[in-house]
């Protein structure tokens, strides 16, 4: 590519790239060798499905509400894909989830303009993430533990502040368009996310070391890296994303429930994730994948809707249906990894 | 100052180590000059990795005194470590597999460009490539995954960054373990070539006697966290430190 082998004789010269053949096929090979490849297969095969099964699916109301199922998860899904590529999880997400608009809701109350509000409410949802952090890391709690625990504290909490009762987001008709009323802005919002976790794992030393931390993390903290930093960072940015995509949804709504998101929105979450070949076993994993993910779940909740299947067999069909997509992508995946390379 | 009036590069004195009630070193004393290559050897468990991770900056000692260029140095961490120039490549090769070569190269030493402080993956693949082709260590891409490739491969890789990081002082804790013939001809070229430079004091932690004495100028034996044994590779044989070895498993069974 772009350097001249200058090598010692007879050892074999390292070059920057593999080299590249292209021709009629090889685009596509291209693409087949990208990690996300497979879901995307998954999710343009389902999408192709359902636009032939029902004519409602590919159309402009639909497109709206299809982009309602896979905003929240995609969002939680940038922040779980963090934590699991540095081997670790936060279940509990979904009920930091549940408690940031009634932060917001509390702060407006007490006086707060209300973008400062959500502002303190971020902060203390990445201050539950600090919390979750250190005690995994400096008690030696698995993550998988400490979160169960913070699972039901945090409901807790979210149920004594709210009496139970749900609460009205504060603020005027533009704000909560931006936030969520709209009907594209929660996938607006969910896309730049996406965007800026995208760089910030690709791009950034953060990131990189993110991806150190959990491929190896003798070697990371070997090279200096700070691996308890890295972790209760993901924590905090995890509760954070967390915390604003509850507000969000609040906000698209009009209403926030203490008893909304909780582990189905989590599971969704970290289903993306893994749909979108984010590794359970740490250092490895791609935001990019999460969104589709996000999309090939979004998909299914919302092509079996307007199917009209019956409602008590409705869980049981996605079950499957998430079963089904994963055997598939990690089939393909398989199959990529042997003969592409 | 060495007797064939090469500069000393590192010397650590009376080194003591415990872990709890265990003392896993207990007043090591070792030295290297530039160009020379010492070679620790000792069983499993005798302080060898004990010894290069407090000249590391992984482990602190209890107490010792450790000089760099004569001068002496704390070092408390990693980092301090490596501003003095001294590098580790570790037994457990401190590579991450997930990661492409080049950002193995580069681990915690990252290339950014402006103006928001990105990465600068290009000019990390080219200079991986650079380097790689300047010590001769020879890898299908350097944006191959690490996890395909060869232990020898992993090693030189680990090597040349080291290297590449401007190390002063080279710590090669069981180079060529776990090794077939060819992948250890693959790193003792390696260490040859940057033997030759002269810039650079090495130190390689091992368990086969006639290798080790093959390729280092100077050998130490390690036993219970003492140094039990230190000579010229010239003038030792490996029967001389096996005879050191067998009186002490003798002495331990007279023990029992």
């Amino acid at each position: 590519m772009d350097t001249t082998p200058r090598g010692a004789g007879g050892a074999k010269a390292a070059s920057s790239a593999p080299p590249r053949r292209w021709g009629a096929g090889h685009a596509f090979r291209g693409f087949l060798i990208q990690r996300e490849a497979s879901v995307i297969l998954v999710a343009v095969l389902l999408i192709i499905y359902f636009g032939f099964a029902n004519p409602n699916f590919i159309t402009n109301n639909n497109i709206v509400t299809l982009s309602q199922f896979v905003a929240a998860p995609a969002i939680i899904a940038c922040g779980e894909i963090m934590l699991l590529i540095c081997k670790e999880i936060d279940l509990s997400a979904g009920q930091t989830f549940a408690l940031a608009p009634f932060l917001v809701f509390f702060g407006a109350r007490f006086g707060l303009p209300i973008v400062v509000a959500i502002l303190v409410a971020l902060a203390i949802c990445a201050a539950i993430g600090l919390l979750i952090g250190l005690v995994t890391v400096l008690l030696e709690v698995p993550s998988f533990v400490t979160t169960l625990g913070t699972f039901f504290l945090i409901t807790g909490i979210t149920l004594t502040i709210s009496r139970g009762f749900p609460a009205t987001p504060p603020g005027g008709k533009f704000l909560a368009g931006i936030l969520g009323a709209f009907s594209y802005s929660e996938i607006i919002w969910a896309l730049v996310i996406v965007f800026l976790m995208h760089m910030l794992l690709r791009h950034t030393r953060w990131g990189l070391h993110t991806i150190a931390v959990g491929g190896n993390d003798i070697a990371a903290a070997e090279a200096g890296i700070k691996v308890n930093r890295i972790k209760v960072g993901n924590f905090m940015l995890t509760a954070a994303l967390a915390g604003f995509t509850g507000i969000l949804e609040a906000y698209r709504v009009g209403s926030s429930d203490p008893l909304a998101g909780g582990a189905n929105i989590m599971f969704f979450g970290v289903a993306s994730g893994v749909i979108g070949g984010t590794a359970l076993t740490g250092g490895a994993g791609t935001i990019v994948g999460g969104l589709i993910g996000a999309i090939v779940l979004g998909v299914l909740q919302d092509g079996f809707t307007l199917q009209g299947i019956n409602a008590f067999l409705f869980d049981g069909i996605i079950g499957a249906a998430i079963l089904i997509a994963m055997v598939v992508n990690i089939r393909l995946g398989r199959l990529q990894q042997s003969h592409l390379r | 100052m060495s007797g064939n009036g090469v500069a000393e590069a590192i010397r650590a004195e009376n080194i003591v180590k415990r872990f709890g009630s265990i003392v896993a070193l207990n007043g090591v004393s070792i030295k290297v000059h530039r160009g020379e290559m010492l070679g620790i050897l000792g069983d499993n468990g005798a302080g060898k990795s004990t010894l290069i991770k407090c000249m590391t900056g992984f482990h602190q000692p209890d107490s010792g005194r450790i000089f760099v260029d004569g001068t002496e140095v704390v070092l408390d961490s990693v980092d301090r470590a490596r501003s003095f120039g001294i590098e580790c490549v570790y037994q457990d090769l401190a590579l991450v597999n997930t990661l492409s070569v080049y950002h193995n190269m580069f681990l915690n030493r990252e290339l950014r460009k402006p103006p928001f402080g990105l990465l600068d993956h290009a000019e990390m693949r080219r200079r991986t490539a650079d380097a790689l082709n300047d010590i001769g260590v020879g890898v299908p891409s350097v944006e191959e995954e690490v996890a395909r490739l060869s232990g020898g491969q992993r090693q030189a890789i680990a090597v040349a960054r080291a290297v590449y990081s401007n190390a002063r002082i080279l710590l090669l804790d069981e180079p060529l373990a776990a090794m077939g013939a060819r992948e250890s001809g693959l790193i003792i070229d390696l260490i040859e070539r940057l033997r030759t430079r002269g810039d650079i004091a090495m130190i390689m932690i091992a368990h086969n006697y006639a290798q080790t004495l093959d390729v280092c100028d100077r050998v130490v034996l390690v036993q219970h966290g003492e140094i039990t044994f230190e000579g010229r590779s010239a003038e030792t044989s490996v029967e001389q430190l096996l005879e050191i070895v067998r009186r002490e498993y003798r002495a331990a069974r007279r023990g029992l």
